[in-house]
């Protein structure tokens, strides 16, 4: 395996007294496309939230254990919270577009981190939407509010915006699950190009979508990690139970 | 359950819906005729132009200007006031109190119940302060007491509006960078515009139409105040003094007050929903 560029070590998240992730450790190698895979309620989305530490925002989740990011302890880090989540991007498993005009929801995060000359903002704009495939279709109406979008537009808007704040790491949440199967395409093959420059972490429970983009799988089941490693090995050789019933279909 | 019988029932609530309705808008037409019926006839541009002259309460000439005047520096210093409170407060308790839901609900049983306490004990409150600090009747006393009045209002309202942003815009916000004051003022603030103009435009209301706070508090007087210790006017006390006269042609003088009043609340309400609107359009639908 690579050099993990997220190390996930003893991690455990209580919600009040309910144990949703029990003791996980993961590796995630960098410039890969990790897939965290599982059947629904098994806790993936709320492991995608441990990253950037969003589980701040509710008030019962108790998480301890170690997550290294670049060597530095993201669930010790004191302050600094906002340039942690900086190095992620996001993508929910709905857009959600900031109350803004398609501009500015892409210049949102370069002007919160100090960036405001208006020609550089154009020209960054520009280029983050064409990298989300956006650009042909919005250049005309970039002052148009967000919200007059489509759901598949709104959802590469969010990946423009997403990378506009130069991230290390990309984090999706089910990006596609509410989204048509052309836009689904088009996300998937971003994601192959951008696998390149970005380590991506993907929630999916979509065994189809797995196959097709993963370079590494996680696969959880009930807050557990059953398996991880490549995706060849994992869908040509399970080692597993549960993995194998899983793959097959069989599982219940 | 038989076809007949859902029918029977569907058509039971929604005359009972129906009928509800036509009760309130009768009520509602029915004051505003009354008022109209009683005042038109003596509203005239003496009344709006002209302050009280001696012998006005006893049926001679002057206007309410005074009060017309006094109300609304009352109410627009009021609603500021209160509006540079409540904005912050309702973005507090929605920010940065997400992680104690606990401490949130206290608040807003607080809020609920100062909503509730009726506004001459507002009046007796801010008399006591007045007392205190050795004030005489003022326009400053009068907009303090408002303010205080009108706050738990603003604040509740603008909350209301603000809680159904769901957590995923907050999590969107969270993680682009954002600090908690980015997320409330360039996004949350953003998104509730309508909402917040409509939390405005309601304490407003609530600010020029109420008489008992500012009844021992603004106190009253026949010239337009030009300071804020002086005493001011207002229109519903005045709308009072006259209704409370015994000549018929000064009781109808106080419908006219209430025409006039009336007229004031509608064009609030208008000018805020056009200006809603106006920044409505980059409101995302949730």
């Amino acid at each position: 395996m690579d050099i993990p560029k997220i190390n996930i070590e003893n991690l455990n998240l209580f919600i009040g007294k309910q144990h949703i992730l029990k003791n996980i450790n993961v590796k995630v190698p960098e410039r890969k496309i990790t897939v965290i895979l599982g059947p629904s309620g098994c806790g993936k989305t709320t492991l995608l939230k441990t990253l950037n530490r969003l589980t701040d925002l509710y008030p019962d989740f108790k998480v301890s254990g170690n997550i290294f990011i670049n060597n530095a302890n993201v669930l010790k880090l004191n302050g600094e919270i906002t340039q942690l989540r900086q190095k992620m991007g996001l993508l929910s498993q709905r857009p959600y577009p900031l109350p803004m005009s398609i501009f500015n929801n892409v210049a949102y995060g370069l002007r919160i981190s100090g960036r405001k000359k208006k020609r550089i903002l154009e020209k960054r704009v520009e280029n983050y939407l064409k990298q989300a495939s956006l650009w042909e279709e919005v250049k005309d109406r970039l002052n148009d509010p967000a919200s007059c979008l489509s759901i598949g537009q709104q959802q590469r808007l969010c990946l423009a915006r997403g990378l506009a704040v130069d991230p290390e790491i990309i984090l999706a949440d089910e990006p596609t699950s509410a989204l048509d199967p052309l836009s689904s395409q088009a996300i998937e093959k971003k994601f192959m190009e951008l696998k390149d420059r970005y380590t991506i972490v993907v929630v999916t429970h979509v065994l189809r979508q797995a196959k097709r983009i993963a370079d590494n799988i996680i696969f959880m089941y009930l807050g557990e990690v059953i398996e991880q490693g490549s995706a060849k090995e994992f869908f040509e050789n399970p080692q597993q139970e549960i993995t194998k019933s899983y793959l097959s279909g069989t599982f219940n | 359950m038989p076809i007949r019988r859902k029918k029977i029932e569907e058509e039971f609530f929604k005359s009972i819906m129906l009928m509800a309705t036509l009760i309130i808008i009768t009520a509602l037409a029915l004051i505003i005729i009354s008022i109209l019926y009683k005042g038109l006839p003596s509203l005239s541009w003496e009344m709006i132009s002209q302050t009280p002259k001696g012998g006005f309460y006893f049926g001679k000439e002057g206007g309410i200007l005074n009060a017309i005047i006094g109300s609304v520096y009352l109410s627009i210093g009021s609603t500021m006031l209160a509006f540079l409170v409540s904005l912050p407060v309702a973005l507090y308790m929605n920010v940065y109190l997400t992680k104690h839901a606990k401490i949130v609900n206290i608040i807003r049983f607080f809020l609920d119940l100062l909503w509730g306490v009726p506004s001459i004990v507002y009046g007796a409150f801010g008399f006591s302060i007045m007392i205190y600090f050795g004030m005489r009747t003022s326009l400053l006393a009068g907009i303090v007491t408002v303010t205080l009045f009108i706050i738990p209002i603003m604040i509740r309202s603008m909350d209301e509006v603000i809680k159904t942003i769901p957590k995923g815009l907050l999590e969107t916000s969270f993680s682009l960078g954002s600090t908690k004051s980015e997320t409330a003022y360039r996004i949350y603030l953003k998104q509730c515009v309508p909402g917040v103009i409509t939390a405005i435009l309601l304490s407003f209301g609530r600010a020029i139409g109420d008489a008992a706070s500012i009844l021992f508090t603004a106190g009253y007087t026949d010239s337009i105040p030009t300071s804020l210790t002086q005493p001011s006017a207002t229109l519903p006390l005045s709308i009072f003094f006259q209704l409370s006269s015994p000549i018929p042609e000064v009781q109808n003088r106080a419908y006219a007050s209430a025409t006039i009043l009336t007229c004031f609340i509608l064009i609030i309400s208008i000018s805020a929903r056009y200006f809603s609107k106006l920044f409505n359009k980059n409101k995302i639908s949730l």
